[in-house]
């Protein structure tokens, strides 16, 4: 990838950060630590690969996209506002009984969202069944489900996945967001997943591997994704939960957890000052 | 008597025909489309059924995922596993976000048989009608069957149809003025004294039970509720104020389905007698199916027996 398309994504990220923490901030609740650590395929995934036009959120053509992941939605709507699904000024309607923003992407509402998830490892099955209607209507869209590495713990995860290696589908491209911690703790005490690689490549899938704060290693991964014909790809993202606050990486505590005025500065700060180094101030 | 068909027979058949019509509809299975007779719709139309596997609760969501980009899934399993095991997929997946998908349920109630309590659903009206936007759904024979699915084809939204194994009566063909709306009952006997208000194939055997009342003197209206969500309101009204006195009938736990819901009804507006005919709050049990059905007390003279007390409760 050129390196000036790179760095506009990571201003356009820094952003989306800043909108994230505030809208989590404001609405005294949500998801930061796991919206930050997956801001940057959101980021890679809206305003470079998906064929996607804001102004016909519902073309029957487009790319879809599942954040099976659903809790962080301060991720998505900040990314989906950015790219102009919707007035950035509703994200302060975030979880609000005043709006329909959600703590989990509601379709009927929030114009972008192509499937209401929430409850974990449902979103996955749903793109399968996106992908099942492009092959069946030979449509060349694409479908992109993005999950969590604690939510692949559930079975319907490999339920779906064995269906989606049973009908081909190589035009479903899933992500993992491997950050290594869920709410009660590291993954790896909770319920091990790894080899996550091995148990994808079993299920039939082909497995791209990328740095999930890397846009040029994100992009050539959903490029290599693009191109993989008979089997769905997967790309594990390797990432930090907690991605850009320096008191937020990689702790768990901060999984669905709300900062105080105190470190809402302190973060906003932080992200602010990445954001002015980014855009070279 | 004309030959006794199951409604998962006419199901079958029934999509099949649709799909003809309709290039939009899909089927989906999880590994029992000979059982629930979604088989002929794959061996009519291959490329248009999906068989997941033993994984319901991938089924809904990939039926889910289907509806989004405008196809018209009906996915079948047993009541047991649509209503139960993928409850939660159901709920979430498809109710919440009111997407066009047909969960159906087959084998629901006792009526199973000998594979006993773990397959005999007794529960699926309780939880599908808890959910919002759910439609529920019961047709009493082959040819309601056939006009449910092309009612539910033409509504745009999500729905539970439950489906029998038993082969039953083709009763409503014969019934003057018979006609299917989704959403409405159907008088298919008049009566004056009380009123049956029956689902399934309890239909048939309320009909047995209104003419054995009748030889006694008991003036027995027969209902046939084949849509418990939404429920018909009016007809129920009508049926309360006229009668004074209202029997529910359902191969289903009396806590729940659609004694409960016509009970929960009328108590707030016209409190007349409800009296609830169907499986106790108990398990079931395997054995041939309608000893199954008698061992629980499912048959018409037991029927009757709950019409005569809830005639005598109006004395009261």
């Amino acid at each position: 990838m050129e390196q000036a398309k790179a760095h506009q994504l990571a201003v356009t990220a820094a952003k989306a950060r800043l909108l994230a923490m505030d809208m989590v901030h404001t609405a005294a609740s949500g998801h930061i630590g796991g919206s930050l650590s997956v801001m940057d395929i959101l980021t890679s995934l809206y305003f470079s690969v998906l064929r996607a036009d804001p102004r016909k959120p519902r073309d029957p053509d487009r790319d879809r996209f599942v954040l099976s992941k659903g809790h962080c939605t301060p991720a998505l709507y900040a990314v989906l506002a950015l790219r102009g699904y919707f007035p950035e000024a509703d994200l302060k309607l975030f979880r609000s009984i005043e709006a329909h923003y959600s703590g989990h992407p509601d379709m009927v509402y929030v114009p972008g969202v192509d499937m209401s998830t929430g409850s974990l490892g449902q979103g996955i099955s749903a793109a399968v069944g996106m992908a099942l209607a492009g092959k069946l209507d030979g449509k060349d869209y694409r479908v992109y489900a993005v999950l969590g590495d604690g939510e692949i713990e559930e079975g319907q995860v490999w339920e779906a996945a064995m269906s989606a290696a049973k009908f081909k589908l190589d035009n479903l491209c899933a992500v993992v967001d491997v950050n290594g911690l869920q709410i009660d703790g590291k993954t790896a005490d909770v319920m091990p997943s790894e080899p996550l690689d091995a148990k994808f490549l079993a299920f039939g899938w082909h497995v791209i591997y990328a740095d999930g704060h890397d846009f040029t290693s994100l992009e050539d991964a959903f490029a290599q994704a693009q191109v993989w014909k008979g089997t769905p790809a997967v790309v594990l993202s390797r990432t930090v939960k907690g991605k850009g606050v320096s008191f937020m990486e990689n702790d768990a505590g901060w999984h669905g957890k709300a900062p105080n005025d105190e470190q809402y500065e302190k973060a906003m700060a932080e992200l602010r000052t990445a954001l002015a180094e980014r855009e070279g101030k | 008597m004309s030959e006794k068909i199951a409604t998962r027979a006419a199901y079958g058949d029934a999509i099949v025909t649709l799909a003809a019509r309709d290039p939009q509809v899909v089927a989906l299975d999880a590994d029992l489309s000979g059982a629930t007779m979604s088989k002929k719709f794959s061996q009519t139309y291959p490329e248009r059924f999906f068989n997941l596997g033993i994984a319901e609760c991938n089924m809904m969501g990939v039926a889910a995922g289907l509806a989004t980009c405008g196809k018209k899934p009906f996915a079948s399993t047993f009541a047991m596993f649509a209503a139960g095991r993928a409850f939660e997929q159901v709920r979430n997946s498809i109710a919440y976000p009111r997407l066009n998908v047909k969960v159906v349920g087959s084998h629901g109630g006792l009526s199973v048989g000998e594979d006993g309590a773990t397959h005999q659903c007794c529960e699926d009206f309780a939880v599908m009608r808890a959910v919002p936007n759910m439609l529920v759904c019961c047709p009493c024979d082959a040819h309601e069957m056939e006009q449910a699915v092309e009612a539910l084809a033409a509504y745009d939204g999500p729905a539970y149809l439950r489906l029998g194994r038993l082969a039953v009566e083709n009763v409503t063909p014969s019934m003057p003025g018979y006609r299917f709306e989704l959403g409405k009952g159907a008088v298919l006997r008049d009566g004056t004294d009380v009123a049956i208000a029956a689902t399934g194939m309890m239909v048939q055997m309320a009909l047995q039970a209104a003419e054995a009342l009748a030889a006694e003197g008991i003036s027995a209206r027969v209902l046939d509720l084949h849509t418990i969500k939404p429920l018909d309101e009016a007809l129920i009204l009508q049926a309360a104020q006229e009668t004074g006195a209202i029997v529910t009938s359902e191969e289903h736990n009396i806590i729940g389905g659609l004694g409960a819901a016509v009970a929960e009804y009328l108590s707030g507006v016209c409190p007349v007698p409800v009296v609830r005919h169907g499986v106790g709050d108990t398990f079931g049990r395997s054995g041939k199916a309608p000893l199954v059905l008698e061992h629980y007390g499912l048959t018409p003279a037991v029927l009757a027996e709950k019409a005569r007390a809830a005639v005598a409760l109006k004395a009261r």
